[in-house]
């Protein structure tokens, strides 16, 4: 049975494959933001509690600081560069924008995330279970409430 | 955050598991990483070697017995317990899952993780008291079935010692159970918790006030009876920024007669 301290993955990104060396120490969110520059999926807290670093690994919604990158070889993530397309933006970041739904943005991946993972496996939402779907995630700047405006739009 | 150096491997099958923990005295399991990664960053914890269990197929999955029995896989994650038909034949397991944490540690957190931490403040220790459910605690020299009221020893320890691993658990059938807690904020943490199961006698166990889950037997599902057992039973909680100990004895009353008001409703 092997027992590494390093090996090279390989893992999907938004439809982009990379290959790279990782060390078994290193963390999720650290492959994407300084080995692959992907630096839209935040680190708030790096305990856990905020879900600033939310993203959708092989479709499941996971805190990318409670994951190992070694974990990750061979799959899909998702990240919020991958949501909106060139020019256009999903409905659900536009309803972001119209309804204000961020203020210092700096949960915003997350709750793109996590809100993106709700949407896709209930669309229509009840009130409630759009609150316990951003559940895991924070809002320092205390927005809940154009958030979940926001989202509530993107469902109708 | 940077981890502290650690090896990894990724065991296909339990053999291999146990094999790569037997020669790493300091090895520790991997389940779903939703405690052990934020105490390897604190680093209250420092593995040499980290197992990942999630690729091993026997460890996952939920099985329904003929009788009502139900055979959780310790993968098992707290999602998929949720969303599983045959979870439902013991309510309170899917029921208080779903009370855990967030999206995203229910995703990734396991069945087996839950207890196998034994921290005192977790849900499922004392959930697995009270509905009876037995461990099958595997090693290189074998494997037996140790109940889960002799599972717990402490914090943060369990039957499974080093070496060993948790590998299936069981619980038997039955509908009549409740769960309470006080947590800090909606399905944090709890302050205190107790699980009540009415089948046959009456048997709540309390979480949060001990090292390891506290069982008491009231003489009647009457809510002034539960209190007196909790009251006679001494309890020694700890104090801390979230409760005094006297508040937690308080609580511990309040939450034990919800638990059985709730599991008298069939839960």
């Amino acid at each position: 049975m092997d027992v590494v301290t390093s090996q090279t993955i390989g893992v999907e990104v938004n439809g982009t494959t990379y290959e790279r060396e990782v060390e078994a120490r290193r963390l999720l969110i650290h492959l994407l933001r300084d080995d692959l520059d992907l630096t839209g999926s935040h680190i708030g807290c790096d305990t856990g509690n905020c879900g600033a670093c939310s993203v959708i690994l092989d479709r499941t919604l996971v805190k990318s600081c409670m994951v190992l990158a070694i974990q990750a070889d061979g799959a899909s993530i998702e990240t919020v560069e991958g949501l909106a397309g060139e020019e256009q933006l999903t409905p659900l970041q536009q309803a972001f924008s119209d309804h204000h739904a961020l203020q210092c943005g700096y949960c915003t991946p997350g709750m793109l995330m996590s809100a993106t993972a709700l949407l896709r496996e209930n669309p229509k939402p009840s009130d409630e279970e759009i609150a316990k779907a951003i559940q895991g995630n924070i809002c320092r700047c205390t927005g809940y409430w154009n958030i979940f405006e926001a989202i509530k739009a993107a469902s109708e | 955050m940077l981890l502290s150096e650690v090896a990894y491997a990724r065991p296909a099958t339990l053999e291999q598991a146990l094999g790569v923990l037997a020669e790493h005295p300091g090895a520790r399991a991997l389940a779903g990483g939703q405690t052990l990664v934020n105490v390897m960053k604190a680093r209250a914890a420092s593995p040499d070697v980290l197992v990942d269990l999630s690729g091993i197929p026997e460890l996952k999955g939920i099985e329904l017995g003929s009788d009502g029995t139900l055979e959780l896989g310790p993968m098992t994650t707290y999602t998929e317990l949720i969303g599983s038909s045959e979870a439902r034949a013991r309510p309170i397991l899917g029921e208080v899952c779903a009370q855990i944490a967030d999206v995203q540690v229910r995703n990734r957190g396991t069945i087996g993780g839950n207890v196998c931490a034994s921290d005192p403040t977790n849900h499922l220790p004392p959930v697995m008291v009270a509905v009876g459910a037995e461990f099958r605690v595997s090693g290189t020299g074998g494997e037996r079935t140790v109940p889960a009221e002799e599972f717990f020893l402490g914090v943060y320890m369990t039957a499974a010692g080093p070496g060993e691993l948790l590998t299936k658990i069981t619980i038997p059938p039955g509908r009549s159970d409740g769960f309470a807690s006080v947590p800090i904020g909606v399905d944090g943490t709890c302050i205190v918790n107790a699980a009540a199961s009415l089948n046959g006698g009456v048997r709540v166990v309390l979480g949060c006030v001990g090292a390891t889950p506290v069982a008491v037997e009231p003489a009647s599902a009457d809510a002034e009876a539960v209190r007196d057992a909790v009251r006679d039973a001494d309890l020694d909680p700890p104090s801390d920024v979230h409760a005094s100990a006297d508040y937690r004895r308080h609580l511990a009353e309040v939450v034990a007669a919800r638990a059985v008001e709730r599991a008298g409703k069939g839960s």
